[in-house]
């Protein structure tokens, strides 16, 4: 089971009425780094370290953690049990609500992607619908939406890709990126990169050149950044 | 209110540019359907930041601090336009996506019913909040939105969408909230059609035929 430091700074909103007394002695969650991991719900934090640290490869920093990756680690919240039991979700809607910190990731994406000649930011659904258009208008690149089956009005190809149970199929309109462009793809999170990897799958199919894979969050347990097919991947923050 | 309608945007080619970049597909999702696809404006880069452009101008002073986006084209527009006001984006989703404590409104669909959620906590009561939609049809799911964020204590300044009717046809309503809307939907693609309302009524690639299909009481009709 995946544990997370949990994150909150005190600035979010959400926690203005939240209790800062330390949690009762039968509570389940262990401690990590001398403070306490517990659901957002019930306490405040002050902010772990991300674990996204310095000199990992592919981070949002080369040589020392970039200092606002810190505040978007605190700003996603972690959901235990979702949407199954033993599930830790990374909810990133909390930092849609921190101003600065979603406009610092933003900003993170800009800052590595703008002046590569990359002319398609494709997106997938639908937090991927979050993320990538500003990407995409800030670096100058047409916007994609890879979507669930039935969505697109418009002549489609199709990907089936596996779940952990099962399969679901992804889908990219033909006409809207031509061979030879220079592709983005955009997730809020990559755990056992099967989305991402038929997103490759569909952009390569009509001749596109994935340049990279960029997400906010990677579970690096799950080992996606393997299955991309050599594919590079860019994250801001990784949770183990 | 139209966009065009408005002093400074009257005659503004921008408003062109966006008209005719968004595809009409026939028949999507079921015959009689006229769906007005707004992915293609999301490939004409220019296109799309002036979209966004339009509405950010307009927002900017308005004491705005949440832009909520109805899943899933929402998405696509709202967070822009909330990083350039500086408000923050709240998604309204379908049931069971929002992994937080909720709150749940439902709404009628043609046939059926669907249900919009938002997280509690994410809007503070008070806080002056814009609704975005790619395109409103009978207002069913923009009603949903605005009863969500006034239970939240939110006051719902506007709501606004790329595409819309003149007139939300259906018994929606808005609740009496002002509605803005870029462009109007385009009945036909036939290249050969008169121009409505000043407005070209299709793109140079669109297939020609022979006839407009839509009825003129639901000529578009809202899915996700």
């Amino acid at each position: 089971m995946l544990q997370r430091a949990l994150i909150f700074s005190s600035s979010n909103p959400i926690c203005s009425q939240l209790s800062t007394t330390a949690p009762p002695d039968n509570t389940v969650f262990p401690k990590r780094n001398g403070g306490w991991i517990i659901p957002f719900s019930s306490y405040q934090l002050p902010a772990f370290p991300s674990d996204s640290a310095a000199n990992r490869p592919n981070m949002a920093s080369q040589d020392e953690q970039d200092p606002r990756i810190s505040n978007i680690s605190s700003a996603i919240r972690v959901i235990p049990d979702f949407p199954k039991p033993g599930i830790i979700f990374q909810d990133i809607t909390t930092l849609l609500l921190d101003t600065k910190a979603f406009r610092d990731t933003i900003d993170l994406f800009v800052e590595r992607y703008r002046g590569k000649d990359i002319s398609v930011v494709a997106g997938i659904e639908a937090r991927g619908f979050i993320f990538g258009p500003p990407i995409a208008l800030a670096i100058g690149a047409k916007f994609v939406p890879m979507r669930k089956p039935n969505k697109l009005p418009g002549e489609v190809l199709s990907e089936e890709y596996s779940l952990e149970y099962g399969k679901d199929t992804m889908e990219m309109h033909v006409d809207a990126v031509k061979a030879g462009e220079r592709a983005l793809i955009i997730d809020d999170l990559v755990a056992t990169g099967g989305t991402l990897s038929a997103a490759i799958s569909l952009l390569e199919r009509v001749g596109v050149h994935v340049v990279e894979c960029a997400c906010v969050i990677e579970l690096p347990e799950l080992k996606g950044r393997e299955r991309l097919g050599g594919k590079p991947l860019f994250v801001l923050v990784s949770s183990t | 209110m139209f966009a065009g309608d408005q002093n400074g945007l009257q005659g503004d080619p921008r408003l062109k540019a966006i008209s005719e970049a968004i595809r009409v597909v026939p028949h999507f999702p079921k015959p009689g359907i006229m769906f007005q696809d707004i992915t293609t404006l999301l490939l004409d880069h220019k296109a799309f930041k002036d979209t966004v452009d339009i509405f950010v101008d307009r927002y900017r002073d308005m004491g705005i601090s949440v832009v909520a986006g109805v899943e899933a084209r929402g998405f696509m527009f709202g967070p822009s336009i909330a990083l350039a006001i500086g408000a923050k984006f709240v998604p309204l989703r379908k049931p069971r996506k929002l992994p937080g404590e909720v709150i749940s409104e439902s709404y009628v669909l043609e046939y059926g019913k669907d249900c919009l959620e938002m997280h509690v906590g994410a809007v503070q009561p008070g806080e002056r909040a814009l609704v975005i939609d790619d395109l409103v049809a009978t207002g069913g799911t923009l009603s949903a939105a605005i009863r969500l964020l006034e239970r939240a204590g939110a006051h719902v300044v506007e709501c606004a969408c790329v595409v819309g009717l003149r007139e939300v046809k259906g018994q929606h309503g808005l609740n009496g909230k002002p509605l803005y809307i870029l462009v109007e939907p385009r009945q036909q693609i036939n290249c050969s059609a008169p121009s409505v309302n000043g407005v070209e009524t299709c793109r140079h690639d669109d297939l020609i035929l022979g006839a407009s299909f839509s009825s003129p009481l639901n000529p578009t009709s809202k899915s996700d």
